[in-house]
């Protein structure tokens, strides 16, 4: 569903993402890990359409789609979904009433009926439920004041919402504790299915005991060095990123 | 004949015209006027809102007209059914298009309150406002005195309805010059809740020059909103100065949308101690609207707080000012005054002047003060987008999150459900 193909992108004439080639089919988990400052949150912030990257080469399809040329609007319509590594806080906006725009701009995207205020409490009620978030965190302002589990939370809680194809997870494990993270793993894993997808950036094998991986990929210095199954990541969390060098050095 | 001229002409035949109790107030105030003309440029606190050049046009100035033709009613505010009305033609009120309702309610022709039972009142107070606005507008509108209004709200009487204020110009014929006039007395243990509106009908240009004084006794309290959202052939300076003379409440909110040029000056002096002022602001301008408040607050007494918090949206090549002076007498020992002012520019030709200005004499004194300028949140952008939102959409409610928290101000449901409507439309959502 997703063929990422020697993409390059950067920044401010700063180059990050050094030709990535990534094929994501439907059903399946991948996991992408590498050192801080690798071009992870890049990789997704390019995929998810933010204009401060500059894609400076290479493609993206989704779903048959030539992604790069897509609104971020649009790929979310599309199906895309970016749970973000730093949530945004927006003060005088509750999550209840952004989640009901963009429920409805989606559906609208997709030439289907919007839910009228029942239908979308009941939706919520049911997704609430599912990720185990309190009601009392989803009228307040979206992300401010929230502690760093709650934004987490709130990330997955809206992916629920959203039921996306493909979802791209931006170390959604930090700052969750292990019960949130197991919590976190059941909101994916309930939306998991044979026509859906999901990408998710981490650090640490623990998310990956409750997300079980098709494949793990390696990012470093903005390009996939190694993939494997999903052994590769209890390799990584035993000798850590030390063999990269040795590696890039004979490469 | 220049129109300043015109304008002080009219002013001495009033004086010739109506030998009644206010005339020695308009006689001093005309002499005010004459010897301190309109502010130029050059006065500080007129920089930026060159009032001046409001005067290089010749207007009908306070005539009466017709009200039988004139469809002021269009401007009427939400349930209005109950509330009390009051209507100001051209500046002069219009006791016939008013109805006064409530209980505990005094409406009186100014002139006639400075005679009667109010006398003291009204020679205590009218004119206040100008030991604060030293500058030949407020004089000239104290030169006028036609169809002023005496409010009068009685002792412990909480008035059940909002007194809804109708400031409606017809300029269907000339270009219009009006100075309506208001002293409201919110007497002990009272409450009342004032709204303010603007109307323009007729394609002429429209200068209101208005003053209100209010003075709140011990123990009262006042909730006051100005919406203004008037035609952008129409300029005012609207002053309101509300004078806490025992420990009181006042809790005022002003909406700007829209106009030509718009001076707001909102003062208030804390003459007793544990008075407690919130001053809150929402201006959202486009086009060539220019929009300023000045704002004054004086602490004379110890133990007052005040609260004052205003927001700008700026766009197309309209103008923001804010200038906030507070100050804090020696007497005025652990007073709160809190000052914030955030704008947001949407368009590379909108401009925003911000300026506090604390005059601080006391030493033990809790005061704050701060001002941000800035574009609209890219990040919080494409958070909305990233979630399926056009970006229009996404602006908008980007923009409704700012103005909420000022929004939020207005207490009364129906008015507040009336000013988010407006902002709603103007957001395009
Ligand atoms: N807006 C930006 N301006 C300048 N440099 C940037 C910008 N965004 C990312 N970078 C740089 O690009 C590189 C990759 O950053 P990125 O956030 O993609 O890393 P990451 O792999 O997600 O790291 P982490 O594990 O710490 O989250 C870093 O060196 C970072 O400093
Ligand atoms: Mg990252």
């Amino acid at each position: 569903m997703l063929q990422i193909k020697d993409l390059q992108a950067g920044i401010e004439g700063k180059e990050i993402l050094k030709g990535i080639n990534l094929t994501i089919q439907p059903g399946e988990v991948h996991a992408i890990m590498g050192p801080n400052g690798s071009g992870k949150s890049t990789l997704a912030a390019v995929l998810a359409g933010r204009s401060d990257y500059e894609v400076t080469g290479g493609s993206v399809e989704f779903l048959g789609k030539d992604l790069l040329d897509l609104s971020p609007e649009a790929r979310a319509g599309e199906g895309l979904f970016l749970a973000f590594q730093y949530p945004v806080e927006i003060p005088g906006l509750s999550t209840i009433n952004f989640m009901k725009t963009a429920v409805n701009e989606v559906r609208k995207y997709r030439g289907e009926p919007t839910l009228d205020a029942a239908e979308f409490l009941k939706l919520m009620k049911e997704k609430m439920n599912l990720v185990n978030i309190d009601k009392n965190l989803l009228t307040r302002s979206l992300n401010e004041g929230f502690s760093g589990g709650e934004k987490k939370r709130n990330e997955v809680f809206q992916m629920a919402m959203l039921e996306p194809r493909l979802a791209i997870l931006d170390e959604t494990d930090s700052g969750l504790d292990i019960d949130a993270i197991r919590i976190a793993a059941a909101g994916v894993n309930a939306v998991r299915s044979k026509e859906n997808a999901t990408l998710v950036i981490t650090h640490y094998q623990r998310l990956l005991d409750y997300i079980i991986p098709d494949f793990v990929h390696v990012l470093y210095n903005g390009r996939i060095v190694k993939s494997g199954g999903k052994e590769l990541a209890l390799e990584l969390e035993e000798t850590g990123y030390s063999f990269l060098k040795n590696e890039m050095n004979i490469a | 004949m220049s129109t300043i001229n015109i304008i002080k002409d009219r002013a001495r035949q009033l004086g010739a015209d109506q030998l009644d109790a206010l005339q020695p107030i308009r006689t001093a105030a005309l002499a005010s006027f004459d010897k301190l003309g309109v502010p130029a440029v050059k006065h500080e606190e007129w920089k930026y809102t060159r009032v001046s050049q409001l005067f290089n046009q010749a207007y009908q100035i306070g005539a009466d007209t017709a009200t039988s033709d004139l469809n002021w009613q269009a401007f009427r505010l939400p349930e209005f059914e109950t509330a009390n009305e009051l209507v100001f033609i051209n500046g002069v009120y219009n006791a016939a298009a008013s109805t006064v309702r409530s209980a505990g309610l005094v409406v009186l022709p100014l002139q006639d309150a400075a005679q009667g039972e109010y006398a003291s009142i009204v020679s205590k107070h009218l004119g206040h406002s100008a030991q604060y606005l030293n500058d030949g507008i407020n004089a000239l509108n104290t030169s006028f005195l036609v169809g002023s209004v005496f409010i009068g709200v009685n002792r412990s009487t909480e008035i059940e309805h909002p007194i809804y204020i109708y400031n409606i110009n017809d300029g269907r014929k000339e270009n219009v010059f009006a100075q309506p006039r208001t002293l409201v007395h919110v007497a002990e243990n009272a409450g009342v809740v004032l709204v303010e509106t603007y109307g323009s009908i007729g394609s002429a240009d429209h200068f209101t020059n208005q003053v209100v004084e209010v003075v709140v006794e011990q123990d009262a309290r006042i909730e006051y909103y100005k919406i203004q959202n008037d035609s952008a052939r129409s300029s005012q300076v609207s002053t309101t100065h509300f004078r806490q003379v025992g420990k009181s409440y006042v809790h005022a909110v002003t909406i700007s949308l829209n106009g030509a040029m718009v001076r707001n000056n909102l003062n208030m002096v804390m003459e007793a101690e544990y008075c407690e002022s919130n001053m809150y602001g929402l201006y959202f301008t486009s086009d060539s609207c220019h929009i300023d408040n000045h704002t004054i607050v004086d602490n004379v007494k110890p133990h007052c707080l005040s609260n004052e918090f205003y927001k700008g949206i700026l766009d197309g090549s309209s103008t923001g000012v804010f200038n906030g002076k507070i100050f804090v007498r020696q007497d005025a020992q652990k007073i709160n005054a809190f000052q914030s002012n955030k704008n947001i520019l949407l368009s590379d030709t909108a401009s925003v002047y911000t300026k506090p200005q604390l005059e601080i004499f006391a030493d033990d004194v809790k005061c704050s003060h701060g001002c941000t300028i800035g574009r609209l949140d890219e990040e919080g952008l494409f958070y909305l987008r990233s979630r399926g939102i056009t970006e229009a959409i996404a602006r908008s409610l980007l923009l409704h999150s700012f103005a909420i928290d000022i929004l939020e101000q207005v207490k009364p449901d129906a008015i507040r459900a009336y000013i988010d409507q407006l902002i709603s439309e103007r957001l395009g959502s």
